[in-house]
């Protein structure tokens, strides 16, 4: 097991009270697996990314743990996670396109970043012209300033800044949004070759392209107004989903091939509730054509199937 | 209903603007009554040019649009106005098209000062009203709220009804699904669909080719500013001959299937080429010669309603 959590519970703080944004959250990753982590906007996807490598207010940590290879991770701690984050987690953030920094040109900047480090720069020069090798980016890029540098240029220099290290655990934050398909393609290409040279052990990818998710992640966890709705692997996901939300959320993505005038789809009915005050029970009930009177209790997150996760009581039920 | 005539752009950069940078090079398309064509291209390849020329937001280098038989740029201060009257945009980013300090219905109310300032109020709520609901919104909940208060969805929903009140019969609807949630994506995609079925015609500018496909009938592919493939959707998307939109269906991410086994090359700095084919220098046609690089080739017709700007495609 690479990364495990336990009922982790992080809150943001405002004046107006606590928001709920990660509430009771438990899965594991194994080692060498692409775990895929899709929802809608503000269900708390980068929250949970963001409490697993750098957890700051207004984000406060309520309770649960975070294990990385056998070892609990400090994540309540900013500073002695400071051991952990670059060289055990890393993190490609969202906007990694202006990450780095425009006043130096970017072999100075990783230089930098590694002297922070305690790391030698020549002694990781060798393995870092390996890296952009392998990305097909030029070794003289590192003699350039970020504004020189195409979109895709720069997330895939940003990937390799990410993982120098050899992180155990890499967080890729909305990585391919701002991307053309083909640039897109070509990068999440990139971080499966880097799991597959073992670069890195495993990985949580951040999209609300569940279709790219589709074609590089093993498995997929689908978050709903902060609480995990389902996992399982890729496939049982987008063909035979089980949680209602996944469902809805699949069938609403036109594919190519689907015409209006053939076939119309159908968006979900509401909104994605305020998590000022989420509401009793199952988060989605309001919205869900199959919700019941059990539904007012809040589902429990089980196993179902081998590594299938559901959070539904009608699927409790019917597997009970 | 709308004919662009071998229209082009050319941005002039560079400090004192001494470069020059052709945006949109000779590109031709007409557009019908209740038509919904989609003008697909990767970011830079100038589809938002193209819908701001239309809409006169930028002027044309050289071409001409013709609406309904009158040059646009012919237009003068009261022609302009009744041609806004007809002919409105609907933008990306549904946040930063509204004033946070004023609510959302200003700019219903900006709309009422400008182009109806006769009108009673009763009429005019009524108008409102029924224009809302014509974009599935429920006039109680999303009147009298300031833009935070309204979700993504809404807001870009706002927009289509503000358009509406104009009596449109055509709309410019540049990537207006990209910055929304899955779910509430189709919405507005059916919205859109709806509205074609009574009759007014959208050029839907986007860069997934799934939504492309979903609500129009004609699809456009450009390039670096110029028209490569383009005629009817399905045959553009079924039969796709040019090298660059096989690279383009080829690199869509897709939930049927999974990734083809087709290179992917990487966009290396734009090189100039202002003469030749403007896919030459990622082109992986084996058999691409000396005239790709020395002309730039036309668009030819392959089938009924579909053309391709490319004569190496033609011979498979």
């Amino acid at each position: 097991m690479s990364l495990q959590t336990k009922n982790l519970r992080v809150y943001y703080q405002t004046l107006r009270g606590d928001v709920k944004a990660l509430d009771d959250v438990t899965f594991n990753i194994k080692d060498g697996e692409i775990m895929g982590l899709a929802g809608e906007s503000g269900c708390g996807k980068t929250t949970l990314a963001n409490s697993i490598i750098y957890l700051t207010p207004p984000m406060k940590y309520i309770d649960g743990s975070v294990e990385l290879d056998g070892e609990e991770l400090p994540i309540w701690d900013i500073d002695s996670m400071n051991t952990f984050r670059y060289k055990k987690v890393s993190i490609i953030p969202q906007y990694a396109m202006n990450a780095m920094n425009p006043t130096r040109k970017i072999g100075k900047m990783t230089e930098e970043l590694l002297v922070s480090k305690k790391i030698s720069y020549k002694k990781t020069k060798a393995e870092l012209d390996r890296r952009l090798d392998l990305v097909e980016l030029k070794n003289d890029i590192l003699g350039m300033y970020p504004i020189e540098l195409s979109g895709g240029m720069k997330q895939r220099m940003v990937l390799v800044l990410s993982t120098l290290l050899n992180p155990s655990l890499l967080i890729a934050d909305e990585i391919t949004s701002a991307l053309d398909v083909s640039t897109q393609k070509a990068v999440a290409e990139m971080l499966v070759e880097f799991r597959n040279r073992k670069i890195v052990k495993s990985m949580i990818v951040i999209t609300h392209d569940i279709s790219i998710l589709y074609q590089i992640a093993d498995s997929i966890l689908v978050m709903y107004a902060g609480k995990l709705a389902e996992k399982a692997s890729t496939e049982v996901i987008i063909h035979s989903p089980m949680h209602p939300y996944t469902r809805l959320l699949i069938s609403s993505l036109p594919k190519v091939g689907v015409k209006y005038s053939e076939k119309k789809l159908t968006g979900i009915k509401g909104n994605t509730p305020l998590l000022f005050n989420p509401p009793v029970g199952c988060r989605f009930k309001d919205r869900c054509p199959v919700a019941f009177d059990k539904c007012i209790k809040e589902p429990p997150f089980i196993e179902i199937e081998k590594g299938h996760f559901v959070a539904c009581w009608r699927e409790c039920e019917r597997n009970a | 209903m709308l004919k662009l005539d071998k229209i082009s752009k050319v941005y002039s950069t560079g400090t004192f603007g001494g470069k020059l940078l052709p945006a949109v090079v000779d590109v031709s398309f007409d557009i019908g009554e209740g038509e919904v064509v989609s003008l697909i291209g990767e970011s830079g390849s100038g589809k938002s040019t193209i819908g701001k020329m239309i809409l006169r937001l930028i002027t044309i280098s050289s071409g001409k649009i013709i609406f309904n038989g009158i040059d646009i740029s012919t237009f003068k201060k009261n022609t302009l106005k009744s041609y806004y009257k007809e002919v409105q945009g609907v933008f990306q980013d549904p946040f930063s098209s509204y004033n946070p300090i004023f609510k959302a219905d200003k700019i219903f109310t900006i709309i009422r000062q400008e182009f109806f300032p006769k009108m009673k109020d009763k009429e005019w709520e009524e108008k409102v009203d029924s224009s809302l609901k014509a974009v599935g919104l429920n006039p109680d909940q999303v009147l009298n709220k300031f833009p935070h208060q309204l979700s993504g969805g809404q807001l870009q929903r706002f927009l289509i009804a503000r358009a509406l009140l104009l009596d449109i019969k055509f709309l410019v609807a540049d990537e207006i699904i990209s910055m929304l949630d899955a779910s509430t994506r189709v919405d507005v995609l059916n919205l859109l669909a709806e509205l074609k079925s009574r009759g007014l015609s959208i050029l839907f500018i986007t860069h997934d080719l799934s939504l492309g496909y979903y609500i129009s009938e004609k699809a456009i592919i450009l390039y670096r500013g110029s028209v490569v493939e383009m005629g009817n959707t399905e045959k553009v998307y079924s039969n796709s001959l040019h090298p660059y939109t096989k690279m383009l269906m080829a690199s869509v991410p897709r939930l049927d299937k999974k990734w083809e086994e087709v290179e992917v090359e990487l966009k290396a700095k734009q090189i100039e080429n202002t003469i030749g084919c403007v896919y030459y220098d990622r082109c992986r046609v084996p058999d691409k010669d000396a005239g790709c690089a020395g002309s730039r080739p036309p668009l030819i017709k392959v089938e009924q309603d579909h053309f391709v700007a490319c004569k190496h495609c033609m011979k498979e």
